[in-house]
């Protein structure tokens, strides 16, 4: 493991969601959809129940028209790093390692099948980024000819997230393995929210490569968890100490302090998280 | 051996100890989870080759590029086309969703007959050869009455090949009733037309504009071709664009505008013209455009005179001061935009007094055909196909009037004015009509009334891939391809500021028993035999679209678009009618639409304090196409909840009436009445009830249909006097 990791550099996978940019138009959220297998039901309207890796939430700035503002946020799995690398909430809570940190990708796994639907994962994590499947997926008839074969669709009683779209990185991998090259490039790894997003608010990359523009976006200090060093740039509950991979860039204050819990008066950007080395 | 206490303790401990250290409990679970999830209904995606094959999206009219991920015949994904001019690589939510209508159980599966009452929902399945021969006998018994216009056809647009087949059929078979679906696009079009252009249409350079005035348009939530307005609005992020939205509404635009005007609902031309009169009042006209270019500069100035900034004040309850600012900034910048077109700007076609009054801003800051500006583009000319011969009958049925009283697009503004064909009040209906790629029983303010229409036109065809509203009102359908299946040709408008024709293409074999609807016209002049049939010597669609674009072709099938990649609109001396024409600012009938008093939407206030205004999303498509699973999924649960809408209103408003957020209450307007939930929201302007378009069908499935409420049914048609055009953005409410 050691020897692998002094070979290849290691990857940190993250995104960086331009809240500026983002129109709430939710084309990351069907682009996910489709990719992955996700399943619908005839109602969805109850959204603790609806099954989205990618969800778009909506925040206000509470004041009374007109001086109202709508910001949107899409959240994906935040791919938490933890306190040490691979310590995210629910890795380390998981009973049936279905649920893994990849330190090759900084990727969190989920392995359907070994699964068994405890559900301790979903209460760990501050996001809501897990889904359990409380029923089996239906397609109606003829519908499942759509279905993605590199996603395998899931069952009644797993839980379900976010993957990066990892099948696309391991197609990737494999690609550049059949070249001759040991590098995937930026360009060859997207998930689908990133590629379809019509905005061009989501940027993927890895955060460990200087050259990669979320690197650029974000600079992430990362003997500090990969804090972001720009201004603009903030993640969702960063206090918790999750060191989440998902930023986000605003330039709005009010949306930036939207982003965690803050006392009055507290300044957003305040926050400094030691690390535990 | 004794077993005592103490050993049977031991061997306890130690086989649950033993047990533990081994991988036995570890593979059981797994194990276990794995056998308990091998269920024989969770379908496994077969494996098989992976490519893409590109085509054109035609679920709106935007005209983008996709390309479509293949798995051996199984079509797996949509995604955006990356060296499409129009998109870039970008796709939008209904784009992605297209496989969901491809594979969904809402598709016609073969030609239909109905044999219940209307609207009951009893079909007969027939063949091709009946259902074409039914429709011919239907149209040549019409015919043979000597009364070929008592035969219509309605569609989206005219543009293409296969809108141009069915107005040849429409002439040639004698009938001047061919209308289209009013959309924004016919506003600006008339009022180009007006204004001293000819076969031209709007177009607007927004990637290069430095600020952007939008008068309601939705350019986040589905305006022109969407996602080059997404695209446009990031750039506009990066660079130093000023957006200001005015509307009365927080949309998604207005949110990510710089600023946001809240005004009242129809006081958009109260507005722009109190803007014109502060440009002109500070003399910050571009004078050599106004001076050498222009007509009747003298006649716009004492239209103006009667909008100051105080009078347009009380009517959008805006300050004078906000009005005289952003004028002023508006005519300052250096490549300023004003945008026209509500929402999506597909609903209706809105009043020609707002388009006007808007254009005229255009017009006074010298925007027409510069950089960054509104542009004159024209419209497309590809299709030349050779006069068909007329008889006797087709000449006399022409020279009839139309069912809207107006000449139609020969000598009137617009095709559309599809409220005095089939709307509430309509009273000349059709004997036979066609339609084709739009949903008016859906779609049309008043569709109550639509839809009762429907019922005494003695013979509806319906063209449609889906079951939708229009189709399960019809007597007949004649199910075409879906967009995937078929060969197409797709020109754009949708506010492109060059000329763009995309080809739709087969990326699947048909699903089921359909046809392409420009063969499904030819078949039907061949059996129309006589001076039909001789219009159309084609041996079959394909031929015709060959042909029509033939020296495109090649480019065509090779890139999957065509396109003047170094189109430049013409200088101004050449931009309006004949060459030294001027554009005419005043007069005639300009002077009489724009002296027109604002239109008012239908109800007394006394009775009805609120004022009802829908809204587009870009999650609920509200055109002929409903909304397939993902994006209904997609909603939020403040618009939607189980089966309710919820209405949004202003807390202050919730107070004066006595309702809290979650209460379900009844939205009566003059027309109608819906059982809503109350959702309140600081988003909306006191006074004003917003309810989003695309929800309440009765047809297609259950992921779509009985979900809310479709607020066309509680809306009526607001006729622009002056024009004839069907404003309907809104009607006066109150809550029960």
């Amino acid at each position: 493991m050691k020897q692998e990791q002094t070979k290849h550099r290691p990857k940190r996978y993250g995104m960086v969601i331009d809240l500026d940019k983002c129109t709430g138009c939710g084309s990351c959220m069907v682009a996910c959809m489709a990719e992955n297998n996700v399943p619908f039901k005839k109602d969805e309207s109850d959204k603790l129940l609806s099954i989205t890796w990618m969800r778009v939430y909506k925040i206000t700035n509470g004041k009374s028209f007109p001086d109202s503002d709508i910001c949107y946020i899409p959240r994906p799995c935040q791919h938490c790093a933890g306190q040490h690398e691979g310590h995210s909430p629910c890795v380390s809570v998981c009973p049936a390692t279905a649920t893994d940190y990849s330190r090759e990708t900084g990727i969190v796994s989920q392995i359907y099948t070994r699964c068994f639907g405890c559900r301790y994962c979903m209460a760990a994590c501050p996001y809501h980024a897990r889904y359990f499947n409380w029923w089996d997926p239906v397609w109606p008839d003829g519908m499942e000819k759509y279905l993605n074969p590199d996603v395998s669709p899931r069952m009644r009683g797993v839980v379900e997230k976010c993957s990066f779209c990892f099948h696309r990185y391991q197609a990737a991998k494999d690609k550049a393995y059949l070249e001759g090259r040991r590098v995937v490039e930026e360009d060859e790894y997207q998930t689908a929210c990133t590629q379809a997003c019509p905005a061009g608010a989501i940027v993927f990359g890895d955060l460990n490569n200087p050259d990669h523009l979320v690197h650029k976006l974000v600079k992430p200090d990362l003997k500090n968890g990969g804090r972001p060093r720009n201004p603009e740039v903030f993640r969702l509950l960063e206090r918790l100490g999750t060191n989440p991979k998902v930023y986000y860039k605003s330039s709005r204050q009010w949306v930036r302090k939207a982003g965690d819990n803050y006392l009055p008066g507290e300044k957003p950007g305040a926050v400094i998280q030691k690390s535990h080395s | 051996m004794k077993v005592d206490r103490r050993s049977f303790l031991s061997l306890l401990i130690g086989g649950a100890a033993g047990t533990a250290l081994s991988p036995l409990p570890w593979k059981l679970t797994d194990d276990l989870s794995i056998w308990t999830q091998n269920w024989p209904w969770t379908p496994v995606p077969q494996r098989g080759e992976s490519y893409y094959e590109t085509t054109t999206c035609t679920l709106c009219p935007g005209g983008c590029g996709v390309k479509v991920r293949k798995i051996d015949e199984r079509c797996v994904k949509i995604e955006g086309a990356d060296e499409h001019p129009v998109n870039k690589g970008g796709v939008c939510i209904l784009g992605l969703s297209g496989l969901q209508l491809l594979y969904g159980p809402t598709r016609i599966k073969t030609p239909l007959k109905r044999v219940g009452e209307k609207g009951e929902g009893k079909w007969r399945s027939i063949s091709w050869q009946e259902a074409l021969d039914e429709l011919a006998s239907r149209l040549k018994q019409v015919r043979s009455k000597g009364t070929p216009e008592k035969a219509a056809c309605l569609l989206d647009g005219i543009d293409g090949t296969v809108g141009r087949l069915f107005q040849r059929l429409m002439t040639v078979y004698g009938s001047p009733n061919l209308f289209c679906m009013p959309a924004a696009e016919d506003a600006s079009k008339a009022a180009l037309k007006l204004a001293g252009g000819s076969a031209v249409r709007a177009g607007f350079d927004l990637e290069e504009a430095d600020f952007v005035l939008s008068f309601g348009c939705g350019l986040l939530d589905g305006w022109g071709s969407p996602v080059r307005v997404f695209k446009a609005n990031s750039s506009w992020k990066d660079g130093h664009t000023t957006v200001v939205q005015v509307e009365p509404r927080l949309s998604n635009t207005a949110a990510k505008a710089d600023h946001w005007l809240a005004v009242k609902p129809g006081s958009e031309a109260e507005l722009a013209l109190a803007m014109a009169n502060v440009i002109i009042g500070r003399n910050l006209y571009d004078s050599e455009f106004i001076s050498n270019y222009c007509d009747n500069f003298e006649g716009l100035k004492r239209l103006v005179a009667l909008h100051t900034p105080e009078t347009a004040a009380a009517a959008t309850g805006l300050g004078p001061e906000t009005i005289v600012k952003w004028a002023v900034e508006f005519a300052r910048a250096s490549r300023p935009v004003a945008l026209y077109g509500r929402g999506q700007g597909r609903a209706s076609a809105g009043s020609l007094r707002d388009c006007m009054a808007i254009m005229l801003l255009n017009a006074l800051v010298g925007g027409f055909n510069r950089s960054g500006g509104m542009w004159i583009v024209p419209e497309y000319d590809y299709i030349a196909w050779q006069e068909p011969e007329l008889d006797e009958v087709a000449r006399a049925g022409l020279e009839r009037p139309r069912a809207d009283g107006s000449g139609g697009g020969k000598d009137g503004l617009t095709l559309s004015l599809v409220q005095r064909l089939l709307g509430t009040d309509a009273e000349q209906l059709p004997e036979v009509l066609m339609v084709a790629r739009c949903n008016p029983v859906y779609s049309l303010a008043g569709s109550g009334g639509v839809e009762d229409n429907f019922r005494k036109i003695p013979f509806v065809v319906s063209f449609s891939s889906f079951m939708d509203e229009t189709a399960a009102m019809a007597d007949l359908v004649l199910p075409e391809h879906l967009y995937l299946e078929t060969l197409e040709d797709v020109p754009v408008s949708a506010g492109l500021n060059f000329p763009l024709i995309g080809l739709c293409r087969p990326v699947t074999e048909p699903q089921f028993n359909t046809m392409a609807l420009g063969e499904i016209v030819i078949r039907l002049a061949g059996i129309m035999g006589g001076t039909v049939a001789g219009a159309f010597q084609w041996d079959d669609y394909e031929t015709c679209l060959k042909e029509t674009l033939e020296n495109k072709w090649e480019t065509l099938e090779e890139q999957g678009f065509w396109y003047d990649s170094g189109f430049r609109p013409p200088a101004w001396d050449q931009a309006f009618g004949d060459a030294g024409g001027k554009f005419r600012l005043a007069g005639g009938k300009i002077d009489e639409i724009l002296e027109a008093e604002e239109i008012t939407p239908a109800g007394d206030p006394a009775q009805f304090p609120l004022v009802l205004v829908p809204y587009d999303s870009i999650r609920l498509a509200n055109g002929y196409i409903g909304d397939p699973p993902f994006m209904i999924k997609s909603v939020w649960d403040d618009v939607l909840e189980g089966k309710d809408v919820c209405i949004q209103i202003n807390p202050a408003t919730a107070r004066k009436y006595a309702v809290a957020e979650g209460k379900v209450v009844h939205l009566v307007t003059p027309v109608g009445k819906a059982r809503v939930k109350v959702h309140l929201d600081e988003a909306v302007m006191p006074g004003i009830v917003c309810i989003p378009r695309g929800l309440g069908h009765t047809a297609y499935d259950a992921y779509l249909a009985g979900k809310g409420i479709n607020v066309n049914a509680l809306i009526g048609s607001m006729e622009e006097a002056a024009s004839g055009f069907d404003a309907a953005w809104g009607i006066r409410a109150k809550l029960a």
